[in-house]
């Protein structure tokens, strides 16, 4: 186990023994809005034409789930190892700038990935999910949750306390993920609405990975992929950068 | 010997002009000096003279403003892999991860550094610290001493031949000390360097083989520890007394209480501030004359204000 590897192993362990604050819990906050909103709107609401609302919800709520877990992730692992002081352990390793991403990046994706299964198990006994263009599942799944990661190392650097982290969940990562399209199609949106949301990088991310259960979507997959893939290299970018030049870890 | 050492391998520790400012504070301010292979050095300075802004940089967890600070020959900003590699930082601040045990945190600790396999050496390091039975605690569990033993096991996990102690024993009890020091002492015995910051005068002056001084970020005084105790003021006079001192003796004694500290160069110089007692009719109790410990040369050197820096090589 060398370098990087062991920063991976350290921050997959570091979630993985308080599972039931990190993934049961979670799990279990989005099935409580499928049975709410799908027993509620099953019947009144029409989205795709042969998708039942159900089924068109778990996958929002999947993607959701995973965007938020990963951002969760890195964000909340650095900044604890910043505000106790116990980032000063690896501060003194050799591990180069590209190692500590990896490491933090690559456990926010199992997160959220391990997350996102929970919660697709356990929706699947709800609605009937076909798989139409599964590969498109695999890829949205992954950029959105390295993305997510990859941001939430950004935020930790930038904060110097816990509810800075918290601001930037509740006030940006919570509203920009509930008002991409989770539990709606931005189609049904007024004119207005529905340009603001298309400025909304998460609802590419949605969009693209509804498309693999149900091979319709309201955007292209390209674009949603190249918009995705835009925004998972500008946040890599800037986190690399920021670890590359210690900002506020290295004085 | 440091000095023939010096001819066949780099420093163990070469600071080179290195400065620090924070915001408008210059917190160092063209420190240098070598630490050669092998050897047990010191460094010492009152709160705020910037020792642990020196360790930081050596560290790399802060930047120097100027200068360049190496281990081993490899820059520490440059070459900031093999530099890091080389050393064993024990942090003065007792932090710790509440996650892990103290066997996993010390097997992470190791993976960072690229070593594997190394269950013999961490069974060692917990034996030799008095942590064999916590091994299987989490860090949460354990006492402030017993978490100022992993910080210790943690910075020497990958055997590193520089290794660093900022103050390691502040607010520690005999007990730790004691272990630590003959642990240490194993390690420099063993061929590993060993840079000490410490406000334990007494430590200092038992382990020590040469010493630096910090003053306002600058360096005062460097030197071994024997010719630092033989350069200043060899004898110091100790006495007891309730009355007030004359003017001319109190502004050279070190008053603690009841107790008055005069430093004295020569017999003369002694027989002169007993003379100054007697003329003023002091009355004094337990008057003994000692030789000067490093506690008297560090306040002569602090306080004593020297022209010029004390620096040898």
């Amino acid at each position: 186990m060398t370098g990087w590897r062991t920063l991976f192993y350290k921050e997959v362990l570091r979630f993985w023994k308080v599972a039931f604050q990190t993934v049961a819990a979670p799990v279990l906050t989005a099935v409580l809005y499928l049975l709410i909103f799908g027993h509620v709107l099953e019947d009144r609401v029409k989205v795709f034409d042969s998708v039942g609302y159900t089924s068109f919800l778990i996958p929002g709520l999947v993607m959701m789930s995973v965007l938020q877990n990963a951002f969760a992730n890195s964000s909340s692992s650095l900044i604890q190892s910043k505000v106790t002081g116990n980032l000063v352990f690896l501060l003194v390793t050799p591990l180069s700038h590209r190692a500590w991403f990896a490491a933090y990046v690559g456990a926010s994706i199992v997160r959220g990935l391990v997350v996102g299964a929970g919660v697709l198990l356990v929706a699947a006994w709800f609605a009937p999910l076909p798989l139409a263009e599964p590969a498109w599942i695999v890829v949205f799944a992954f950029a959105g949750a390295a993305t997510m990661g990859a941001l939430g190392l950004i935020a930790a650097l930038w904060a110097e306390k816990f509810d800075q982290i918290a601001a930037f969940q509740n006030f940006l990562i919570m509203p920009m993920t509930f008002l991409s399209g989770v539990f709606y199609s931005v189609g049904s949106l007024p004119d207005f609405w529905q340009r603001l949301s298309h400025l909304n990088p998460f609802l590419y991310t949605i969009d693209g990975f509804r498309r693999g259960f149900f091979g319709v979507s309201d955007v292209s997959p390209w674009t949603s992929l190249g918009v995705v893939a835009a925004s998972l290299a500008l946040v890599s970018w800037l986190a690399l950068h920021l670890l590359a030049i210690g900002y506020k870890i290295r004085q | 010997m440091p000095g023939e050492a010096a001819t066949v391998m780099p420093a163990a520790v070469s600071f080179r002009q290195v400065s620090k400012t924070y915001a408008s504070v210059r917190a160092l301010d063209g420190v240098g000096f070598d630490i050669e292979a092998g050897e047990f050095f010191g460094l010492l300075g009152p709160n705020g003279a910037g020792k642990t802004t020196l360790i930081s940089i050596l560290a790399g967890l802060t930047k120097a403003s100027a200068g360049t600070v190496s281990v081993l020959g490899h820059d520490v900003t440059r070459d900031y892999a093999k530099a890091r590699q080389s050393l064993g930082i024990v942090p003065q601040e007792l932090v710790f991860d509440p996650f892990f045990s103290v066997r996993e945190s010390l097997v992470i600790q190791s993976g960072y550094f690229g070593v594997r396999g190394n269950g013999a050496w961490i069974d060692e390091l917990l034996e030799s610290l008095g942590l064999a039975d916590k091994a299987n605690a989490n860090m949460r569990a354990l006492s402030g001493g017993m978490k100022r033993r992993v910080l210790v096991a943690l910075a020497l996990v990958h055997r590193p031949p520089v290794i660093v102690l900022d103050e390691p024993t502040a607010g520690v009890d005999v007990e730790l000390r004691q272990t630590l020091w003959q642990f240490i002492a194993r390690l420099n015995r063993a061929g590993h360097t060993v840079l000490l910051t410490t406000h334990y005068l007494e430590e200092a002056e038992a382990l020590c083989g040469r010493i630096a001084m910090l003053k306002e970020g600058r360096v005062v005084a460097l030197d071994r520890t024997s010719a630092l105790l033989a350069g200043t003021a060899s004898t110091m006079l100790r006495f007891k007394t309730d009355q007030p001192l004359p003017a001319v003796v109190a502004e050279h004694a070190r008053i603690t209480g009841r107790i008055v500290q005069v430093a004295a160069h020569d017999p003369a110089e002694v027989e002169a501030i007993l003379g100054r007692l007697r003329e003023a009719h002091i009355e004094v109790e337990d008057l003994e004359i000692g030789r000067a410990d490093l506690e008297d040369v560090f306040l002569e050197i602090m306080h004593g204000a020297p022209a010029l820096p004390r620096v040898a090589a």
